[in-house]
């Protein structure tokens, strides 16, 4: 591989947590909650999928764990926010809080612990195209996982009729449920699924990027995550491209040190986020993107008794 | 109505579950005179298996050591922020004697120690130190030396690259010892150095690591507090030695040897003033004569000759006879640093703000 091919494989790497977490929290702000608990539910995920992969060997069940666990930390937010209608903000804030301390505790025995190499993907090779090869072919099925779900997530919220409920329970939960949806079943699944997907962003930080488990291994990403959501206003395929820019810089800054370009090292780590701030003020000039795509009843609670 | 409540009532138990593991992972302390309260402030978590993990090996030493007499509480992956001012302030109300154990508690040490003249404070790595807070750290260039002459024998692309965290004098210290020493055994060395400007963040540090060995280095050393490094060296079938602590278990293959920072010694030394009630505030540069700097078992891959060669140094170290900055030395500008024999004060070294002669790349301010 030469210095191209593998730049590019580390962007693809170091964004897919973002792409994991960042597609699921979409999903659950376009049903109209804020679940600011994404990094906890990655903590979690990547926790649970290092340790039942660890205790059975096998990748799969590790990544099933990361799913499940994820789904279940999720559902502590969803039952308290749905059915028992407390502050979104408040319970997402006290899911990280709680995520972090919980992994740790899980995670005790199983410092000191790490992995053999993920499996790659080997299926679609063209040997004679090495470039394209490498770009292409080379990574672990996790990485076309995530793409694939983006473009399942685009599919199924602007094609699918269910994709359609689930925007107009986030953009009018009234008008939804006098047509007789139920807002808190709907939202209570989406927030599932956003938990599923942050566990998947954190298993593959501690399963292949890593690989190994130490206690607040996510260092942030979680929040880095809800910001690519605000930075795609709301739309799918822009995931991708905020994740892959923000991992890009990240890499980039890397290598460029690497290289031994004199730029102040500061300057490159503060890049990623510098780019992010540029781009929410862009966004914010364009107010009819923005009310055209945010959900209008993001964090608002539903009161209407099932 | 009553949904709402219980809502409440389990959101209040879910944020108390929170805080309650946040309470337990620190062992509550019982007021109770007669007893000595020793009180542990980490940047990251115990589980760091590294910088913090070391330090909380050596606080269990001094539980262990003093049995009852002696009560620890220790707060991890504190922020060096306001947030480090408030904790230690925490702890001062009811501990004699607290250690502060990283660079950037230096200010809110000082601050809370002049507010609590009666308690005593110790602060890791710093430079500025009062009546009753000490200065302590360990000379870990002496162990980069170490490591720099098997990094130099041991590289096949003449290139080692090197994961830095913060540009202040401990990080570069390290680099311009592992250097020189690399050097001295190997001209054409060339080092690779990345900053990351932070200390713990095991997936930033394992791209990092990726970036070094796809761009030749065959070789990787590191001073921030992850494993990472090592685990991905190991996938990628390089070198790297591991930091602050034995991280074999992560690299059976990769690792050369470890630095170990050895803290227990001087942990218990200092609690024992406190009993005895001759604690003074001093100044402690401890290195390998003292054992707070440590080197894991070096590896077998490394051969004979090298071994020897790190044995040496190691004597001549722990003797007197080798200092690892001895002249001549210059600056990155080709300035003169030290001239021929003359050996780096203290001061110079504490001081180290630039990179010596044959380093590429800038150093941060």
């Amino acid at each position: 591989m030469d210095l191209f091919e593998a730049v590019f494989h580390g962007i693809i790497i170091a964004s897919t947590p973002l792409v994991f977490a960042a597609i699921g929290e979409l999903v659950v702000e376009k049903s109209g909650v804020l679940n600011l608990g994404v990094e906890g539910m990655m903590i979690i995920g990547a926790v649970c999928s290092f340790v039942v992969t660890i205790e059975t060997g096998s990748y799969v069940y590790g990544v099933i764990a990361a799913i499940i666990s994820g789904s279940i930390a999720a559902s502590l937010f969803g039952f308290v926010t749905q059915y028992f209608l407390s502050n979104q903000v408040a319970s997402g804030l006290s899911l990280t809080i709680f995520g972090l301390g919980m992994a740790a505790l899980i995670g005790q025995s199983y410092t000191g612990l790490s992995l053999t190499e993920f499996p790659e993907l080997n299926i679609l090779t063209l040997n004679n195209i090495p470039i394209l090869n490498n770009i292409l072919f080379s990574y672990d099925y996790l990485v076309y996982v995530s793409i694939f779900l983006v473009f399942a997530v685009y599919y199924f919220l602007n094609k699918s009729k269910f994709g359609l409920i689930l925007k107009a329970v986030g953009d009018n939960h009234d008008a939804a449920y006098s047509l007789g949806y139920s807002v808190k079943r709907i939202r209570f699944f989406a927030i599932l699924f956003g938990g599923a997907c942050a566990g998947l962003g954190g298993c593959y930080l501690s399963l292949v990027q890593t690989p190994f488990w130490v206690e607040n291994m996510t260092s942030g990403r979680g929040w880095i995550a809800l910001v690519i959501v605000v930075f795609s206003v709301w739309r799918p395929l822009w995931i991708l491209v905020g994740a892959y820019i923000f991992g890009g810089i990240t890499i980039i800054q890397l290598h460029i040190q690497g290289i031994g370009i004199n730029i102040e090292s500061q300057y490159l780590s503060m890049l990623p986020y510098i780019v992010t701030i540029f781009v929410l003020v862009f966004i914010s000039t364009n107010k009819r993107r923005l009310t055209n795509n945010s959900p209008a009843c993001l964090n608002k609670i539903f009161n209407a008794d099932l | 109505m009553s949904k709402k409540f219980i809502g409440g009532l389990l959101l209040a138990i879910l944020v108390g579950l929170a805080f309650y593991y946040q309470a337990i992972k620190g062992e509550d302390v019982v007021i109770d005179d007669g007893v000595t309260k020793v009180g542990f402030i980490y940047i990251g978590p115990i589980g760091d298996m590294g910088w913090s993990y070391e330090h909380d090996k050596a606080r269990l030493a001094v539980e262990a050591e003093f049995g009852d007499q002696v009560e620890t509480t220790y707060v991890e992956s504190v922020p060096e922020s306001q947030d480090a001012e408030r904790v230690i302030t925490e702890l001062a109300q009811d501990h004699d004697l607290i250690f502060t154990t990283s660079f950037g508690y230096m200010n809110p040490t000082l601050k809370v120690a002049e507010a609590f003249p009666n308690v005593k404070f110790e602060h890791a790595t710093g430079y500025k130190r009062n009546d009753n807070t000490s200065i302590y750290s360990a000379r870990f260039y002496e162990g980069r030396h170490l490591i720099g002459l098997i990094a130099g024998g041991m590289t096949k692309t003449n290139t080692i690259g090197y994961i830095a965290s913060f540009p202040i004098p401990e990080v570069v210290r390290g680099i311009n010892a592992a250097y020189l020493a690399a050097i001295s055994v190997n001209p054409t060395v060339e080092f690779k150095v990345i900053w990351l400007n932070t200390w713990f963040d095991p997936g930033k540090e394992a791209d990092a690591a990726k970036a070094l060995i796809d761009q030749g280095a065959d070789v990787i050393m590191q001073h921030t507090d992850s494993p990472a490094a090592m685990t991905v060296a190991e996938q990628e079938g390089v070198y790297a030695f591991g930091q602050a602590s034995d991280m074999i278990a992560y690299g059976p293959n990769a690792q050369l040897t470890s630095i170990i920072d050895n803290w227990a010694p001087y942990y218990i030394l200092r609690t024992k003033d406190i009993i005895d009630g001759t604690w003074k505030s001093t100044d402690t540069w401890g290195g390998i004569d003292s054992g707070m700097v440590e080197l894991a078992k070096i590896s077998d891959k490394v051969p004979t000759v090298i071994k020897n060669l790190v044995e040496q140094a190691n004597e001549g170290i722990v003797n007197g006879t080798l200092h690892p900055f001895t002249g001549p030395i210059n600056k990155q500008d080709g300035s003169v640093w030290l001239v021929e024999g003359e050996v780096a004060s203290d001061g110079d070294l504490l001081g180290m703000a630039f990179y010596v002669e044959g380093i590429d790349g800038m150093l941060p301010n």
